[in-house]
């Protein structure tokens, strides 16, 4: 392929990862709590890596660096769900939620019932 | 300056802007947890930024930096977000 063609695929990965990160900082900024905002913050994590790592294969033009950032990538797919449900389920705890915002809330029914399960543990 | 010269230094602007609305997010709050998310999502920035330069200077030296950055933010927010389930009145 030639340098053109590369270089335009190349701009047009690194222009949409970087917007990414700012439809993230945006939605950090306006969001209104906490849920939502997790929503927003994972669109960099995971989109917005892969389309600048798949910049730089792309600048890079060789087969032996497309698995180094597919485990790259990949990690970040592992770890990025789990630390999201940690946060959520801390925020859910800890009365981070606003049930008004909420068009429905399936846990906390599913709470409800475990606590009447084991009354004599708060 | 070649194209990707001035592609990169669009994407430098757009980066500082997403790191400056995270890093007021930090700042501002208004609990522990927005402000773990807002951390994660500049260690993202970060490594959209080593990305890039890594493409425009064609070498994999950070690769393993960028791996190094996940595998703090997820140790960290998985920390921080233990934490602040023990802490139940805090708001």
């Amino acid at each position: 392929m030639s340098a053109a063609i590369i270089d335009t695929l190349t701009a047009i990965c690194l222009i949409l990862g970087s917007l990414m990160s700012l439809a993230a900082a945006v939605g950090l900024l306006r969001f209104p709590d906490l849920m939502s905002r997790m929503h927003a913050a994972t669109k960099p994590q995971v989109l917005g890596l892969f389309l600048m790592l798949t910049a730089m294969g792309l600048q890079l033009w060789q087969w032996s660096v497309v698995p180094v950032l597919l485990v790259a990538w990949l990690f970040q797919l592992l770890t990025v769900p789990v630390s999201a449900h940690m946060v959520g389920r801390a925020g859910y705890r800890t009365k981070h939620r606003r049930p008004e915002l909420l068009s429905g809330d399936e846990l906390e029914e599913v709470v409800k019932a475990a606590g009447e399960d084991t009354p004599n543990q708060p | 300056m070649s194209v990707l010269g001035v592609v990169v230094a669009i994407v430098v602007v757009i980066l500082s802007l997403a790191a400056a609305g995270t890093i007021y997010r930090i700042a501002k709050g208004p609990s522990l947890l927005d402000r773990v998310i807002a951390a994660d999502v500049l260690l993202a920035i970060f490594g959209a930024s080593l990305a890039t330069e890594m493409a425009l200077n064609k070498h994999t030296d950070n690769l393993a930096l960028l791996v190094v950055l996940s595998v703090i933010g997820f140790i960290g927010s998985v920390t921080v977000a233990r934490f602040a389930a023990h802490r139940k009145e805090d708001a």
